[in-house]
């Protein structure tokens, strides 16, 4: 079995005056490819930026590669090796895609070239030179994957990459997701589309108000469907 | 020789390259404010303080180092950048997270207390700072002063590098990135507060180059900037701070309109670039260049 | 609300019986700036508009006073209404560019429309230029009524103008367009969406605002018999924003503490020259960074706080 890479425990969240999340427990070992399940508002989004170290305020503990990283800022948690897809992407309007995707910085040894990139995403290639926030929502969304992948970071945080694209296009980032997967990446993936997820993830965490309340493996969803429709509400 | 509407030309000519020089530092001033508004939210009122430290540097080089002009050429940004870095660093960035008045109030109180000093230390009347490079060139239509004529291509040159510096390389990118979306450039890895100090400390030392580039023209003196400010606010406002190109362009095109004001109406010349904000206002008040933000 | 009106009366009587305790002069030249920092308090506090050229309505209401009093040979009345007149007439053209940008566009486009105005003044023949208005006569008012030489007089009717134009400010505050402009500073989008014209009630403010500012200035040179160029100039209008940050911005009675601190400082650093600068310069520092809620806000809190634990 696989060393563990990420260990979050007892972790609380806040914004502002509000209690996000109220102890959350989980862990993911190296190579998993790892969702988080669950409703609108139930901490899955708060989790990722409190890993990232990007909330307000968070306490309890979360390690990396055997280290703590609560109490970092997040410039730091970056170079230690993770890196962070944003549910709005956050592509800037004022850098063109080469740009964009040349901008964070390699942190470790391993990551991929920009050549391997374009190869992953061949039309983001004939647009290099335009601006990041004129290509459509798709290649917007591949832009945001493929800008991490250069820079070594073991472990990905993907905040619903499929969110409001076409069938077509989530299939293909399905297959770019378990491509990564191959290449050794360890992926923590937020999803509301849980047929998506089903397909590539190897363990899902269901979450709820703040907390981690059921773990399902992947050769158990079919066991677990109607428990987890229950949990999602669908 | 030939005449414009009764205006002959060695005057209109002189006017027009007084106006260039104005235009140069409005140029470099107001991309100084921009750069640094983009990074820090923060309109820089101390920004002429920093002009007229910069002046003060080279004199002060000169008069007790034998320090030249060339040297001072570097030296005194590098000074006066250094003390801005450290004035972010105690001061700046505490009020980061509040609304854009406080930083506007705190720079001003910062101006007033660096203008304050050395009014107290070198009085009011100012000094004059040698010209580096005296003569000049009969052009026939006019006689145009070397170091004038080196002005106006030092600031082009010093504008277009802070242009490419912003635009066409990685720091600037990362300076792009960051005034978009500070938090997620830092989650990428970059220390965003560093690179912030840096910014700042980069912004002064432009209003300090200028200060420097002004010292052999005007009095060195502690209110040289205090106006001037003021003036390089109005044409931030007509150019909008969207747009590094366009910071340049409204600063040389209003020392411009300046000078030929001061050709064809005199008295209207130190007002001319307020009514040109007031109609800009009018037509299109996010200014020239401007998205409203 | 009982404890406001005692505040109040105390304060009445403290205003009534100061001559006894400071040089009429000065607390007169004190009250001016009070109802000045007052007017900019006012536009900043409840329309949430920081002006950063405010000493435009100020310095040339002052210029107007003397002009109508002095080269014109017209009564007091008439000045002081030139003024405020005057100043409000500049505000209306001013306010109605400047409200077109917010925040600290806002703030630079007032400071560079003053600046203009300063300039303008430097070169118009009525203002003096460098000298200013020199030797502005003292009449008397209300018709021969009301001397105005002896300065204990003209105390009380100074104080009497303050008083009016605090009333003022106090009224439009709390009436219904007083109500108006708040729901507008707190959230433009959402009283645009119910159906008020934002920008017609900013202007609105800021035209009242110029006129107290006028009313103020123009009182001023009623009293100095002089106006300057000083008053025009920027430091005025950075002085004025100081007046009401040490007071407490957003707070009614903040800016005439903040005034009376102010003047009392520059009046017992007048020898010192630029040192006043310098240490204006560090109370504005020192504030933005400690006590941004002022002598007063602070003074408030303090008071809310030690009456929650006595409570308790």
């Amino acid at each position: 079995m696989a060393e563990t890479l990420l260990k979050v425990a007892g972790l609380q969240s806040w914004y502002g005056e509000s209690h996000i999340l109220h102890g959350v427990d989980f862990e993911i070992r190296r190579g998993e490819l790892v969702t988080l399940l669950g409703r609108n508002g139930a901490g899955k989004t708060t989790t990722l930026k409190s890993i990232m170290g990007i909330v307000e305020k968070r306490t309890g503990s979360i390690t990396f590669e055997g280290q703590e990283t609560v109490g970092q800022p997040s410039d730091k948690i970056a170079r230690r090796g993770i890196a962070y897809c944003p549910e709005e992407r956050g592509i800037f309007s004022s850098l063109n895609v080469d740009e964009n995707l040349s901008l964070p910085p390699v942190v470790k040894p391993g990551g991929l070239s920009i050549e391997e990139i374009y190869t992953l995403f061949p039309n983001l290639l004939e647009r290099r030179r335009s601006q990041g926030t004129k290509l459509s929502g798709g290649e917007q969304q591949m832009l945001a994957i493929g800008r991490i992948l250069r820079t070594g970071a073991d472990l990905l945080l993907l905040d619903e990459p499929t969110e409001g694209l076409a069938p077509v296009i989530v299939q293909r980032i399905g297959e770019i997701i378990r491509q990564l997967k191959t290449r050794g990446f360890t992926i923590l993936l937020v999803e509301q589309n849980f047929h998506f997820a089903a397909t590539i993830a190897d363990r899902h965490y269901v979450m709820e108000d703040g907390r981690v309340v059921d773990t399902v493996v992947a050769s158990d969803v079919q066991q677990s469907i109607g428990k987890l429709q229950a949990y999602l509400g669908v | 020789m030939f005449e414009l509407l009764g205006i002959p030309p060695q005057a209109l000519f002189g006017q027009l390259l007084l106006g260039l020089i104005n235009g140069a530092f409005y140029a470099m001033l107001s991309l100084g404010l921009a750069v640094i508004f983009g990074m820090l939210n923060v309109i820089n009122f101390t920004h002429g303080a920093q002009y007229m430290m910069g002046a003060f540097a080279a004199w002060l080089l000169l008069g007790y180092l034998d320090v030249p002009f060339w040297a001072s050429l570097v030296l005194a940004p590098v000074i006066v950048g250094l003390i801005g870095i450290v004035l972010e660093k105690l001061l700046l960035k505490r009020i980061y997270h509040l609304d854009h008045l406080y930083g506007f109030l705190l720079t001003f109180g910062m101006a007033l207390v660096i203008e304050g000093l050395f009014q107290l230390q070198w009085g009011s009347s100012g000094a004059p700072y040698p010209n580096p490079i005296p003569g000049g060139y009969n052009l026939g239509f006019m006689f145009l002063p070397t170091y004038r004529g080196f002005v106006v291509l030092a600031a082009l040159v010093i504008c277009l590098v802070t242009w490419y510096g912003i635009e066409r390389t990685k720091l600037g990118a990362y300076l792009r990135a960051a005034t978009e979306n500070p938090t997620l450039v830092r989650a990428f890895g970059i220390n965003v507060p560093r690179l912030i100090t840096l910014t700042y400390g980069l912004g002064v030392a432009l209003a300090a180059l200028a200060g420097v580039l002004a010292a052999p023209i005007q009095q060195v003196s502690a209110l040289m900037g205090t106006n001037l400010v003021l003036v390089v606010f109005a044409v931030v406002v007509i150019g909008g701070m969207g747009s590094i190109m366009g910071s340049i362009v409204t600063g040389f095109g209003l020392g411009m309109i300046e000078g030929l004001t001061k050709v064809f109406y005199p008295p209207a010349s130190n007002t001319v670039i307020f009514v040109v904000m007031a109609i800009v206002l009018l037509v299109k008040p996010a200014g020239l260049f401007g998205q409203t933000k | 609300m009982t404890s406001q009106r005692i505040g109040y009366a105390i304060l009445i009587i403290l205003a009534l019986v100061a001559p006894a305790f400071a040089y009429p002069v000065f607390l007169m030249k004190a009250l001016c700036f009070a109802l000045f920092a007052c007017a900019f308090n006012l536009l900043l506090g409840y329309a949430g508009l920081m002006s950063f050229g405010h000493a435009m309505f100020f310095g040339m209401a002052g210029y107007f006073y003397g002009h109508v009093v002095k080269a014109w040979d017209m009564p007091p009345e008439v000045g002081l209404l030139a003024g405020v007149l005057g100043a409000a007439a500049l505000g209306l053209v001013t306010g109605a560019l400047a409200i077109r940008r917010q925040g600290i566009y806002f703030a630079m486009i007032t400071l560079a429309f003053a600046q203009m105005v300063y300039f303008f003044c430097v070169q118009a023949p009525f203002t003096g230029g460098e000298d200013g208005l020199q030797g502005i006569p003292r009449k008397a008012l209300l018709g021969g009524l009301i001397p105005t030489k002896n300065d204990l007089v003209l105390y009380y009717v100074v104080l009497t103008i303050f008083l009016f134009g605090y009333g003022a400010i106090y009224r439009f505050i709390h009436s219904p367009f007083g109500q108006v402009l708040k729901a507008i500073r707190d959230n433009e989008q959402r009283a645009v969406s119910l159906g008020y014209e934002a920008d017609r009630y900013k202007l609105l403010a800021f035209v009242l605002s110029a006129a107290l500012a006028g009313l103020a200035g123009a009182t001023k040179a009623l009293v100095q018999q002089f106006a300057t160029l000083t008053d025009v100039a920027a430091s005025t209008s950075g002085e004025v924003v100081l007046m009401a940050l040490v007071g407490g911005l957003g707070t009614i009675i903040g800016p005439v503490v903040g005034a009376f601190i102010i003047i009392t400082m520059q009046n017992y650093l007048a020898g010192f020259g630029q040192f006043v600068l310098v240490i204006q310069g560090a109370i504005f520092v020192v504030i933005v960074l400690a006590f941004r809620k002022g002598v007063v806000g602070e003074f408030a809190e303090w008071w809310r706080r030690r009456r929650t634990a006595s409570s308790r």
